[in-house]
């Protein structure tokens, strides 16, 4: 008989796999882990403390900074929340403005996942591939909002700017690119035998537990349970709008694979209406004054990462008396230690860079 | 000071060339009016009389004394003898009435205004002083210890007696703030007032001064002040007038009160809406089937309050009552007919009045939503953790615990989890100060 004896290891804060600063202390016999405690808080920035001294309009740039990777639904479930409070109706412009800046962002936020999952587990070029159409829609978004990462784009009552000229068709020429090089990634990678083996049957959790943990987004979905916030609270312009949502069964990391890469289709098709439909009109139609009643709201949007939500508690003044975000990642990331427990030591960055996390909006 | 005598010593010479008894009439004139106004202004203060009286007998003297010289001055005859002996007699003079005026306090002055202010505040300074030994002496009576020693154990004692009052005032403060008692409240707006009443009267007794002390030139400011301001006004009322047809200014002023008067009209609109849209919510069925499924289920008696919340997309709100919060939470996750499986979120909010649990459920199987809320003392914040209904409360609940301080009992593991685990204090607590050890 062999006696094994447990190690204890560190892994990050600093370590390119965990996407920013992040730490799990693991415990592992051998090769297999015993025990995962992750360690957060290491870029809290005290988001909600500082907003109960800021007017509405200068939360939203601490907002781009929670999920840096779609700043755009930050800006969104801010506004949206203000504006559900006030009974704002938007002009039709400004919404599919902010439609199409979202489903911009979701995009570039599932390309930068694809790069680096696959970066992680190995894979040197798709990451190449994934950033050079990141970039086509990093200078869209900056030619509308003047910003590549943290856009502060969005107002209470529309968006900053009007769409330059010729904006709308850049996005038009952009959607068949785009499913030109979706293509291209799925023989690229989806057909690849090498990936396929390497995350089919990793990280799986059932569709019991990803409610009972409130996983959301596509954490949620990879184990079948059909939920979008677009299409079931249907907030903005979705409702008008033919897309799925895209489901698989297993609930391990290759679905949660699936399903983005699905997304990323979804959005397009979302896009090409959008342009379409592309009213005239004000682009804003911002109040005077900013001052939600006094009250309580909560209202939930589908981010690339699943359900972020805002709560407001407010006292009839320009500033809020409470501001919560229910960041998707910190609720996905809750079911870790459980994926790996008795997971194999070299499965840990492949689990744990399939949930999606973006470290800024654990942290709030 | 000394300035002034030199003038005055300079016109006094000059005088005395031209001629000693119209010297000594004029001078004799002006001192007679300065001690009219000095005893005048001694009544209006009606303080240190006592003082103010010893002082004009000063003067008497001194004048006494003067007119003495003068004449032995003119008795000794005129001539080389007699200037220098003038000239000594104006040092003399000098250093006699400096010491008098130190003794005086400024009996005599050539500013009137100016000295008579000062000798008051002087005046002022010895009566406090006065009252001070006073007081000093009565409170030390008996006592045979040396004056220099008692002063300063007195003072020691009113320091003691300063800390102890400032700290007892702190701690009421404190107290008040804890209780949340809205009298502490109504007595600092009170002592705000009395503040405020305070300034306001000095102002106005600042105001008085400054008419009383007849500034012709201040008033003449304020007068011409006065008149730009009308001018102003005038002119403006001449723009818009001239600018009715195509004015920029007008035209921007019409606008915003076009646009005040749009504002004005919509939101009595809205009110109107609001009112009239008070009765019907799509989610009001929901509600009352919620309300009567816990009634029939738990009782009636477990449910604070239950509304729809309008500003939140018409939510049904549960308000639970802190005994009954869990059984709440655990039936709605668990009955068949309601099903909320999916915790949306957990927070807790601090109302300064109380503590507030937020947590937003949704029924995946039935897709409805459904708020409970829970109100809970502020200084003692408890309450059951959600952990073993929804693992997913875990983190969350760990935050409030971090930022507001409140303990979920039965929590797996409720440490800190965004501060550091030596951090003291709950940040998002109205009333949390940030604790640094060099402070």
């Amino acid at each position: 008989m062999i006696r094994t004896e447990e190690m204890l290891l560190n892994v990050g804060p600093q370590h390119p796999s965990t996407h920013g600063v992040f730490r799990i202390v693991i415990k592992i016999d051998g090769e297999t882990i015993v025990e995962a405690k992750p360690v957060v808080g290491y870029l809290h920035r005290g988001t909600e403390k500082l907003a109960e001294d800021l007017e509405y309009t200068q939360i939203i740039p601490y907002t781009d900074r929670m999920d840096y990777l779609s700043a755009m639904t930050n800006n969104y479930v801010i506004c949206h929340a203000v504006e559900t409070m006030m009974g704002l109706a938007l002009p039709e412009r400004a919404e599919y403005l902010r439609v199409i800046v979202m489903e911009l962002g979701r995009i570039a936020s599932h390309l930068v996942w694809f790069g680096t999952y696959l970066l992680d587990i190995g894979a040197m070029s798709p990451f190449l591939y994934a950033f050079r159409e990141r970039e086509v829609i990093i200078n869209l978004l900056n030619e509308i909002s003047g910003g590549r990462l943290t856009f502060n784009y969005m107002r209470i009552g529309g968006v900053k700017w009007d769409a330059p000229e010729g904006w709308i068709d850049k996005v038009r020429e952009f959607i068949p690119y785009m499913r030109e090089q979706l293509s291209g990634y799925h023989d690229l990678v989806s057909g690849n035998e090498i990936f396929t083996t390497r995350v089919k049957g990793v990280g799986t959790y059932t569709k019991e537990d990803a409610l009972s943990y409130s996983l959301s987004g596509a954490n949620l979905r990879c184990t079948g349970v059909k939920w979008d916030l677009r299409k079931d609270e249907p907030y903005s312009i979705y409702d008008r709008f033919d897309f799925d949502v895209p489901v698989q069964q297993k609930g391990d990391a290759w679905s949660r694979y699936r399903c983005r890469m699905g997304e990323i289709e979804e959005s397009l098709k979302i896009l090409e209406q959008a342009v379409e439909q592309f009213p005239e009109g004000d682009f804003a139609k911002r109040p005077r004054v900013i001052k939600p009643p006094k009250g309580e709201t909560y209202v939930r949007i589908e981010s690339p990462r699943g359900e972020i939500g805002c709560y407001i508690a407010s006292e009839g003044k320009k500033e809020p008396y409470r501001l919560k975000f229910r960041r998707p990642s910190f609720y996905n990331l809750q079911i870790l230690p459980q994926l790996l427990k008795g997971a194999n030591m070299a499965n840990l960055v492949a689990i744990l860079g399939a949930i999606d996390i973006v470290l800024g909006e654990v942290d709030g | 000071m000394l300035a002034n005598e030199h003038d005055q010593d300079k016109s006094k010479a000059v005088t005395n060339d031209e001629g000693r008894s119209g010297k000594a009439s004029a001078e004799e004139r002006v001192r007679e009016i300065k001690r009219k106004k000095e005893l005048a202004k001694k009544e209006a203060e009606g303080e240190g009389k006592q003082s103010a009286r010893s002082a004009a007998e000063e003067r008497v003297r001194k004048i006494k004394e003067q007119k003495e010289k003068e004449k032995e001055a003119a008795s000794e005859g005129e001539g080389g003898n007699s200037a220098r002996s003038t000239a000594e007699e104006r040092v003399r003079e000098i250093k006699r009435k400096k010491e008098a005026a130190k003794r005086a306090s400024d009996g005599d002055s050539s500013e009137p205004e100016r000295k008579a202010a000062r000798s008051a505040a002087e005046e002022r300074v010895r009566e406090i002083k006065r009252r001070k030994e006073q007081a000093k002496q009565s409170g030390k009576e008996g006592e045979a210890e040396p004056e220099k020693a008692a002063g300063e154990d007195d003072a020691k004692a009113r320091a003691e007696a300063r800390v102890k009052e400032l700290k007892r005032k702190k701690e009421e403060a404190r107290k008040a703030k804890e209780n949340g008692e809205k009298a502490s409240a109504d007595d600092a707006k009170s002592g705000a007032e009395a503040r405020v009443r305070e300034i306001k009267r000095k102002k106005a007794e600042a105001k008085k001064k400054a008419a009383e002390g007849g500034r012709d030139s201040g008033s003449e400011a304020k007068s011409a002040a006065q008149e730009r301001v009308r001018e102003i006004k005038r002119r403006k009322a001449e723009a818009k007038e001239a600018g009715g047809s195509g004015g920029e200014k007008s035209e921007k002023e019409k606008k915003i009160a076009a646009m005040k008067a749009k504002a004005r009209a919509k939101a009595a609109k809205a009110k109107a809406e609001k009112e009239e849209e008070q009765e019907p919510s799509p989610n009001q069925p929901l509600l009352d089937k919620y309300v009567k499924v816990i009634g029939g289920h738990l009782g009636e008696e477990v449910l604070e309050e239950s509304y729809i919340n309008r500003l939140a997309k018409d939510v049904p709100t549960l308000v639970a009552k802190p005994g009954t919060y869990y059984k709440i939470a655990e039936f709605l996750r668990h009955n068949e007919q309601l099903a909320f499986d999916y915790l949306s979120d957990i927070h807790g909010v601090d109302y300064e009045t109380h503590m507030e649990v937020y947590v937003h459920l949704y029924s995946l199987q039935n897709r409805q939503p459904v708020a409970l809320k829970v109100k809970i003392n502020r200084n003692e914040p408890e309450i059951e953790s959600l952990v073993p209904l929804w693992k997913g409360a875990d983190w969350p609940e760990r935050e409030s615990y971090d930022l507001l301080g409140i303990r979920f009992k039965g929590h797996p593991n409720l440490t800190r989890i965004m501060m550091p685990d030596d951090w003291v204090g709950h940040p998002l607590r109205k009333d949390y100060e940030p604790y640094d050890v060099e402070v």
